[in-house]
C-alpha cells in the first residue's frame, strides 16, 4: 500500500501547492506593483501638443479607451461595447464620471490599480480583456492624467448589459489566478542604448497603444506570448497582422510615409486601408498622434525584431495575373461593390476603395476580406467617415465566398480558396 | 468656400468639407436631376462623372470634387455620346417612374464613353450598380446597344 | 365620404355583376363594389364648369382646351412609373380627336367629389384599377367634349354637326373645305351644355389606343428636369430629416440635442410624440445633426416582438383561430381519394420605392401646403386638417410624380408626419426619409401562414380543395367600412377564392391574425393575388409531382372551362418551348398560370442553381390576355418590371424583426435583383376585344410561383417559405465545402437585347 500512500503524499502537496498559490493569488492581485516609480521621460504628453487639448485628453486617446468603452453613436465613454470571446460575450464598462453606473466614486488610487493590477473598485479581477497587461506599464502620472479627463466629461448613467459568459469563465476568482501568473506588475523601463524617440515609440506602443494585445500571438492560457511579440494573431475573427519588421511577413517592406499614412489617415496606397478593429484604433486613437509621437511610433516598430509568423504577404500581382474571373463573384461584385471600388479595384471616388495590393486582397484565406464584407467597415477620419456597408445579412454563405474569391484572385492574385462553409464559421 | 466645376462653369459653394457631392447638388445649387436613393453607393441614383468617369456623388465628399470636371444629367446632353444616349432612351421608353434614370444615364453615358461598342458583359459590369426599383434593366440594356450602334431596336416583343 | 358607384351602370361594362365576375376584378373592387349604394362615376357631371367665370373649355373634370387652343388633361389616377398618365390620355385623346402630342397632362387636385376612384371609394390610384375604370369615363368625357366642340363649329357654320368631322384638334366640314381648331372655339363651345349620351368609337377606328405610343412623362425623366417630389423646392424652404421609434408602438422618452445644434446648418431639433426630427440648411446637416442626437424610447408593449414569434402565433392561430370563409362549393369532408397538404409562409415585405419618402409643407396661420407624391392626394388633406385644425378648403396637396408607389404612397403616415413637423416652425419644410427610415418605417405587407390540401383521385383530379389563410388585414385599416359583412377582407382571398382549375367541392377561409397593436401594415403591389397565387400554383406543382405528371400536361387536364386561361396556358407552353428542348443539369423551368385583376396570365421563368444553391435566371416567357389593350408598350413594360420586382422579393426580400425593431437598413441587407441577374424577358400579347383588365401588378404575382417552381424543377427541393433559402438549394453538403470561385456553369445565357 506504499505506493497509495505516495500517491496521498504527492496529490496532497499538489493541493497545498494549489491552495497556497491561490491564497498568495488572491492576497496579491490588488497589489499595483511598485506604486512609487519615477514617471519615465518617454511617458507623459509630447512637447507638440496642440495647447488645447488637455494632457489627459491626449493621453485618454494614445491610450484608446474609446473604442472599448464607446458603442457607435453612444455617449463616449459609457460603456456596453461587446466582446464575443470563444467562451462568451462579455460587456465594457461606463468609465464616465456617473457614481453608480460609472467610475464616479473611485479614487486615483483605485483607478491607478484597476489599470496596475487589473482590478475594480471592490478588488475583484477584471477580465483581461481590459488590456491591463499593457497599462500596467503606465506610468502612475499618466493614468491620473487621463481619470481626470474622464472625470471632467458629462456622467452618463447607464448600466452596460451583464456578462454573458459560461462557467467555469464567469468565475472571477480564477482570474485572480490568470493574473497572478500572467501579470507582470511593472512599470514602463526606458532602454538605455535606444534613441528618445524609439523609447517614447516603444511607450506607445506596448503601453499606452497596448498594440501587442491584438497582434501578438497568445498563449494556450490566453497570455501574450512575448517571445513572438508582434507576430501577429488573429482575433474575434479578424487577423491582426504580423507587425514586426520582417519583410514578407511584417512591414518591414512599408516606407516611412506608408506607415505614417496609415495611422494618421487609416490608408497607405497599395498597403491597407484600416478596417475592422483597426479601423477602430484609427479613428479614436492614432489619427490624433502628434507628428513627434507619429515618428516616434515609427521609429519603434521599425525596429522591432523580425518575425515569422502568420501567412507571408504574397507580392502584389502583375497585370496579367489579373484574370477576369467571371461567374458568380464576379455578378456580385459589379453589382455591390462596383459602385465604390469600380470594377477595376482602383477605387472609384476615393484613394481608400482601391482594392488592388491591399494586404487583406492578397491573404488566400480572404480572413478579414470576408469580415469587411460581412460585418462592414466604418472609419472616422480627419472629420469625415469613410464607410462600407456590411453585407452579410442579405447574402449567401456561397456568395460571399464567391465574392471573396473573386476579389482575391482578381485583385490580389490568389487563388482564392473560399467555400460556402468556411464563410458559415466565420459568422 | 470651394469652386467646383459644374457642366463647364465655375461655381463657388460655402459647405462643410465633408458635405457629399449630391447634397450640394441637390439643396446648394437646385441641380436636381442627380438623384438620392440609399446615401451609400448601393443604387446608382446619384450618379455624376468626375473627370468623365462615373462616381456615386452620395459618398464623394466635395473635397474630393474640386479641381475636377463635374458634369450631371443636366449637362450630359452637351456631350455627342450624352446626347445619343438620352435619344435612344426616348426611343425605347426606358422609363418608368423614372426615379432612377438619370443615374443610369450617367453610368451608360461613362461606358460608352470608354467603350464605343460594349458588350453584354461590359453592359453588366457597368450597369449593375444601378437598381431600378421599376425594373426597366431589358430596356436599359436594348437602349445603350441603340446609342452605340445606332440602330433602332423596338422594344416590342408584343405578338 | 366615400363614393360608391353604383353597379348597375353599365358604361362599366358591369351590368349586374354576380359576385364571380366581381371577383375577378380583383378583391380590392369587390369589397367596394359590393358596398353598392347609389353614387356616380368619376365626377362626371360635377366637372361641368371648373370655374363659371374661366374664359376656357372645360366639359369635365378631365378636360380643358384654352383660347390658345392648349388642350390640357387632368389626371384623375396619378402617375407612378406604371404608364398611367399616358393610358389615361390616350383615353382622353382618342375620343377627343388630339394628338398626344398636342396635349399637357397635370395632376388632379384632390376632389373626391371629382376624382374618386369609385371602385376604391376614394380619390386613389392602386390595385390595377387605372385603365379598368377609366375605359369607359374618360373615353365619355373625351366623346362629350369632342361633341360639343363639333356642335360649336357646326353652329357658327350653320351645318349639321353629323357632316364635320374632327381630326388632331381640328374640326372640318369637308363639304365646304372649312375648318376650325379647337382653341378657336373654345369660347362658343363653352356656352353649350354636353351632351347626355354619347357614342363611342368602334375599336376598329381607334387612332391611339392600342399602339405603341410613346410616354407624355419620358422626355424629362430623361433629362432630369421632371421634378419629383423630392425635388421641390420652395422659397425659404428648409431640409429636415427624421427618426422615429424603430419599435412599433413605442414613443419618444428623452433628446439630448447638444451635440447635434452644434452641427453648422442645423435650426432646429423637433419632438413629436413618436419622433425626433432635425431641420437644417441642408440634407447634409439634417441627417448629420440627426445621428449626433442622442434619443431614448419608451419601445412600447411590442418592444421585444420577433418575426419567430409572430410566425409562431400565426401558426396558433391557423390550428385554432375562429375562420372567417371566403367561399364554399360543394362539401370538402366528404371526398374520395388522397389527401396531400402543404404549409407555406411569406414574409413581412417592404416597398423601398427608388425615391425615398418625403414631403414639404407649409403650415402656416391661415392655410397649409403640401407638396408630395401620393396615391391618394385627398387622405392626404384628411391628415392635415388633423394636424392643423385647419378646415379642407384651406389646406392645398400639390401632387407630384412619384419614385415608385408598388402600394406605398396609398398611405399617408409621412403627410401626418411631415406637416407636424412643419408646424412646429414658421417656414416651408422639406421631410426626407432616409433609406433607412424608409426601411424601418415601412408600412409592410403582412406576412402569412398558409395551410392547403387537395384530395384528388388517381389521375390527380381535384376532388376536393382546402386552403386556410392566416395573416393580417390591410383593408380593415385602409378602408375598415369595405370589409364584408362577415368580417371578411376579401383581399386575403383573391385568386384563392377562385380558381383557374375544375375543382366541384372547395373551402377557401382566413383566420385573422393582427401584428401587434402599432404595427403598420399595407398594400404591395400584387396585393392579395401575390400572396395566394404563390401559395396555390406552387401547390398545383406539388400536386402534378404526386402524380408524376408534367406541370403543364396536368394543368391543361384540370383546367376549368374558362377559354382565356386555356388561350395563355398554350401560347406559353408553345413561346416558351416547354415542350422541346429538356433543360440542363440543375436548370428547370417553372410555370405558373392565374388570372388577377381581370387579367389572364401565364409565366415560365427558367432558372440555374449552382452547387451551392445560387439562382440564376436565364429566361422568362410572359402570355397576357388583359383584354383591349391601351398601349402595348406600358403592357409590356409593366409585366417586365412587375416580374422583376417580384423575384427580387422571392430571392431577397423578407423584413425581419428583433426586439421589436426592423432588422433591414438599406439595399445592402434589403437586396433587390440587379441587371446582371435579371434575365431576358419575352411578353406576348393575346389579341381580345374584352374590356381591358389590369396590368401593373401581375407580373410581380407572377413571378414567385414560377420562380419557386422552376427551382423544384432544377434541384427538386419546394420552396413553401420566401424569401428562397440558398443554402436549402444545395446540391449536397461536399458542394459547400469546395471553394465557390465561379459558381454559374458555362452556356448560362447571358441576359440579351430583346428579340
Ligand atoms: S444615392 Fe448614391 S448610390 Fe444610392
Ligand atoms: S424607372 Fe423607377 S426606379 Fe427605375
Amino acid at each position: 500500500m506504499k505506493i497509495w500512500r505516495i500517491v496521498g503524499v504527492v496529490v496532497g502537496v499538489v493541493v497545498l501547492a494549489g491552495v497556497l498559490f491561490t491564497a498568495y493569488a488572491l492576497i496579491t492581485v490588488t497589489h499595483g506593483g511598485n506604486e512609487q516609480a519615477q514617471q519615465p521621460a518617454a511617458a507623459g504628453d509630447p512637447a507638440d501638443l496642440p495647447a488645447q487639448m488637455a494632457r489627459g485628453e491626449y493621453l485618454a486617446r494614445a491610450a484608446d479607451c474609446a473604442a472599448c468603452h464607446t458603442t457607435p453613436g453612444g455617449r463616449p465613454f459609457a460603456g456596453g461595447v461587446a466582446f464575443k470571446l470563444p467562451f462568451g460575450t462579455i460587456y465594457s464598462s461606463n468609465i464616465t464620471p456617473d457614481k453608480e453606473t460609472g467610475i464616479g466614486d473611485w479614487s486615483d488610487d483605485d483607478f491607478v490599480r484597476a489599470l496596475h493590477a487589473g482590478v475594480d473598485k471592490e478588488g475583484r479581477p477584471l477580465y483581461p480583456a481590459f488590456p491591463y497587461t499593457s497599462y500596467t506599464a503606465l506610468s502612475r502620472d499618466d493614468i491620473v492624467a487621463i481619470k481626470a479627463y474622464l472625470f471632467s466629461l458629462p456622467a452618463v448613467h447607464q448600466a452596460p448589459p451583464p456578462n454573458e459568459l459560461s462557467f467555469p469563465y464567469n468565475q472571477r476568482w480564477a482570474l485572480g489566478l490568470w493574473s497572478a501568473v500572467f501579470l507582470k506588475k511593472e512599470r514602463f523601463q526606458p532602454e538605455s542604448g535606444k534613441s528618445e524617440a524609439w523609447n517614447r515609440g516603444a511607450y506607445l506602443a506596448t503601453a499606452l497603444g497596448h498594440c501587442g494585445e491584438c497582434h501578438t500571438p497568445r498563449n494556450v492560457a490566453f497570455a501574450m506570448d512575448e517571445s513572438r511579440a508582434f507576430a501577429g494573431s488573429e482575433l474575434q475573427g479578424w487577423k491582426a497582422y504580423n507587425i514586426t519588421s520582417d519583410k514578407e511577413h511584417g512591414i518591414g517592406d512599408w516606407s516611412e510615409q506608408d506607415l505614417v499614412d496609415y495611422f494618421s489617415k487609416g490608408h497607405a496606397a497599395g498597403r491597407g486601408t484600416a478596417s475592422g478593429p483597426m479601423s477602430e484604433v484609427v479613428g479614436y486613437s492614432l489619427q490624433y498622434l502628434t507628428p513627434s509621437d507619429l515618428t516616434a511610433l515609427v521609429t519603434y516598430l521599425r525596429d522591432v525584431k523580425p518575425q515569422r509568423g502568420g501567412e507571408p504577404v504574397p507580392p502584389a500581382p502583375v497585370a496579367a495575373q489579373v484574370a477576369a474571373a467571371g461567374g458568380l463573384g464576379e455578378q456580385l461584385f459589379v453589382g455591390a461593390c462596383a459602385g465604390c471600388h469600380l470594377d477595376s479595384g482602383q477605387g472609384r471616388q476615393t484613394d481608400y476603395a482601391m482594392l488592388v495590393g491591399l494586404r487583406s486582397v492578397r491573404d488566400p484565406r480572404a480572413t478579414n476580406l470576408t469580415q469587411i464584407i460581412i460585418n462592414g467597415s466604418s472609419l472616422h477620419v480627419g472629420g469625415q467617415e469613410v464607410f462600407m456597408p456590411s453585407f452579410g445579412d442579405a447574402y449567401s454563405d456561397a456568395e460571399i465566398a464567391a465574392l471573396s474569391n473573386y476579389v482575391t484572385s482578381h485583385f490580389g492574385g490568389q487563388q482564392g480558396t473560399l467555400s460556402a462553409d468556411d464563410v458559415a464559421r466565420r459568422r | 468656400m470651394f469652386v467646383l466645376s459644374i457642366n463647364g462653369n465655375d461655381t463657388q459653394v460655402d459647405v462643410p468639407d465633408d458635405m457629399p457631392l449630391l447634397w450640394v447638388l441637390r439643396d446648394v445649387l437646385g441641380l436636381n436631376g442627380t438623384k438620392f436613393g440609399c446615401g451609400m453607393a448601393q443604387c446608382g441614383a446619384c450618379t455624376v462623372h468626375l473627370d468623365g468617369r462615373a462616381v456615386r456623388s452620395c459618398v464623394l465628399p466635395v473635397t474630393g470634387a474640386v479641381g475636377k470636371k463635374i458634369t450631371t444629367i443636366e449637362g450630359i446632353g452637351a456631350t455627342d455620346i450624352g446626347k445619343r444616349v438620352q435619344q435612344a432612351w426616348l426611343g425605347i421608353e426606358v422609363a418608368q417612374c423614372g426615379y432612377c434614370q438619370t443615374g443610369q444615364i450617367m453610368s451608360a453615358t461613362a461606358l460608352l464613353a470608354e467603350k464605343a461598342q460594349p458588350t453584354d458583359a461590359d453592359i453588366d459590369a457597368a450597369m449593375s450598380g444601378n437598381l431600378c426599383r421599376c425594373g426597366t434593366y431589358a430596356r436599359i440594356r436594348a437602349a445603350i446597344k441603340q446609342a452605340a450602334t445606332g440602330q433602332i431596336s423596338l422594344p416590342q416583343t408584343v405578338a | 365620404m366615400m363614393l360608391r358607384v353604383d353597379p348597375a351602370r353599365d358604361d362599366l361594362g358591369l351590368q349586374n355583376p354576380s359576385r364571380r365576375e366581381l371577383l375577378k376584378q380583383g378583391g380590392l373592387v369587390v369589397a367596394f363594389m359590393w358596398l353598392g349604394g347609389a353614387s356616380r362615376v368619376w365626377g362626371f357631371a360635377d366637372g361641368a364648369r371648373l370655374d363659371a367665370n374661366h374664359p376656357q373649355f372645360a366639359p369635365n373634370a378631365f378636360i380643358r382646351v384654352g383660347s390658345d387652343g392648349g388642350v390640357q388633361l387632368v389626371m384623375p389616377c396619378i402617375e407612378m412609373g406604371q404608364g398611367a398618365y399616358t393610358g389615361q390620355a390616350t383615353l382622353l385623346a382618342e375620343e377627343l380627336d388630339v394628338g398626344l402630342d398636342q396635349i399637357t397632362v397635370e395632376h388632379a387636385p384632390p376632389n373626391r367629389k371629382l376624382y374618386a376612384n369609385p371602385l376604391l371609394g376614394d380619390q386613389a390610384t392602386g390595385g390595377s384599377t387605372t385603365i379598368r375604370f377609366c375605359w369607359t369615363t374618360l373615353r365619355d368625357a373625351g366623346a362629350a367634349a369632342r361633341a360639343v366642340l363639333v356642335a360649336a363649329a357646326a353652329q357658327r357654320w350653320k351645318v349639321d354637326p353629323s357632316q364635320c368631322s374632327t381630326s388632331r384638334g381640328v374640326v372640318t366640314h369637308a363639304a365646304t373645305g372649312r375648318s376650325l381648331r379647337y382653341g378657336e372655339l373654345a369660347d362658343a363651345a363653352a356656352m353649350l351644355t354636353p351632351p347626355a349620351k354619347v357614342t363611342l368609337k368602334d375599336p376598329s377606328s381607334f387612332q391611339l389606343i392600342g399602339k405603341p405610343l410613346r410616354r407624355v412623362d419620358t422626355p424629362g425623366k430623361v433629362d432630369g428636369s421632371l421634378p419629383f417630389g423630392i425635388d421641390i423646392r420652395v422659397p425659404g424652404m428648409k431640409v429636415a430629416t427624421v427618426r422615429a421609434c424603430p419599435t412599433f408602438g413605442g414613443t419618444l422618452a428623452s433628446v439630448d440635442d447638444t451635440r447635434a445644434r452644434a452641427v453648422p446648418g442645423v435650426l432646429k431639433v423637433v419632438k413629436l410624440a413618436n419622433a425626433v426630427a432635425v431641420i437644417a440648411e441642408h440634407f447634409w446637416a439634417a441627417r448629420k445633426g440627426l445621428e449626433a442626437l442622442y434619443v431614448e424610447w419608451h419601445r412600447g408593449p411590442a418592444g421585444d416582438y420577433t418575426t419567430e414569434q409572430l410566425f409562431k402565433d400565426m401558426a396558433d392561430a391557423s390550428e385554432h383561430g375562429t375562420p372567417i370563409l371566403g367561399r364554399e362549393a360543394g362539401h370538402v369532408d366528404g371526398a374520395e381519394g388522397k389527401l396531400i397538404s402543404a404549409t407555406y409562409r411569406l414574409p413581412l415585405l417592404a416597398h423601398a420605392t427608388m425615391e425615398p419618402i418625403n414631403a414639404t409643407v407649409h403650415v402656416r396661420p391661415d392655410g397649409c401646403d403640401i407638396w408630395v407624391g401620393t396615391q391618394v392626394p385627398a387622405r392626404c388633406v384628411d391628415v392635415a386638417m388633423k394636424v392643423t385644425g385647419l378646415p379642407a378648403e384651406r389646406i392645398q396637396v400639390h401632387n407630384q410624380y412619384m419614385g415608385g408607389g408598388f402600394g406605398r404612397r396609398l398611405f399617408e403616415d409621412s403627410v401626418e408626419q411631415a406637416v407636424a413637423i412643419a408646424r412646429q416652425v414658421d417656414y416651408p419644410v422639406k421631410v426626407i426619409w432616409t433609406r433607412e427610415e424608409d426601411i424601418a418605417q415601412d408600412r409592410y405587407r403582412p406576412a402569412y401562414y398558409d395551410r392547403i390540401s387537395a384530395t384528388i383521385d388517381e389521375q390527380g383530379h381535384l376532388q376536393a380543395w382546402t386552403d386556410r389563410t392566416t395573416g393580417a388585414s390591410v383593408m380593415a385599416v385602409f378602408a375598415p367600412q369595405a370589409m364584408g359583412k362577415n368580417g371578411l377582407d376579401s383581399d386575403l382571398v383573391e385568386c384563392a377564392a377562385e380558381l383557374p382549375y375544375a375543382v366541384p367541392n372547395l373551402r377557401v377561409d382566413w383566420v385573422r391574425h393582427e401584428m401587434p397593436k402599432g404595427f403598420p401594415v399595407g398594400w404591395w403591389r400584387g396585393v392579395g393575388p401575390t400572396h395566394n397565387v404563390f401559395v396555390v400554383e406552387s401547390f398545383i406543382d406539388e400536386l402534378a409531382h404526386a402524380v408524376g405528371k408534367d406541370p403543364v400536361a396536368y394543368r391543361r387536364e384540370i383546367l376549368g372551362a374558362d377559354p382565356r386561361v386555356k388561350g395563355v396556358l398554350e401560347l406559353a407552353v408553345e413561346k416558351s418551348g416547354w415542350d422541346k428542348a429538356s433543360p440542363g443539369a440543375r436548370q428547370g423551368r417553372g410555370i405558373a398560370l392565374a388570372a388577377p385583376f381581370g387579367s389572364y396570365l401565364c409565366v415560365v421563368t427558367d432558372v440555374e442553381v449552382s452547387p451551392q444553391g445560387e439562382v440564376r435566371l436565364r429566361r422568362a416567357v410572359a402570355v397576357v390576355d388583359c383584354g383591349m389593350v391601351v398601349n402595348p408598350n406600358t403592357v409590356e413594360a409593366q409585366i417586365q418590371g412587375g416580374l422583376v420586382f417580384g423575384w427580387s422579393a422571392a430571392l431577397y426580400s423578407g423584413i425581419t424583426l428583433k426586439q421589436g425593431a426592423v432588422e433591414q437598413r438599406n439595399f445592402n441587407d434589403y437586396r433587390v435583383l440587379r441587371l446582371n441577374q435579371t434575365p431576358p424577358i419575352e411578353v406576348y400579347v393575346v389579341p381580345s376585344k374584352e374590356a381591358p383588365g389590369g396590368i401593373g401588378e401581375t407580373g410581380t404575382v407572377m413571378a414567385m410561383p414560377s420562380l419557386a417552381n422552376a427551382i423544384f424543377a432544377a434541384t427538386g427541393v419546394r420552396l413553401r417559405t420566401l424569401p428562397i433559402d440558398a443554402s436549402a438549394l444545395a446540391q449536397d453538403k461536399q458542394s459547400l465545402q469546395s471553394p465557390v470561385a465561379s459558381a454559374s456553369a458555362a452556356g448560362a445565357v447571358s441576359p440579351g437585347i430583346l428579340a
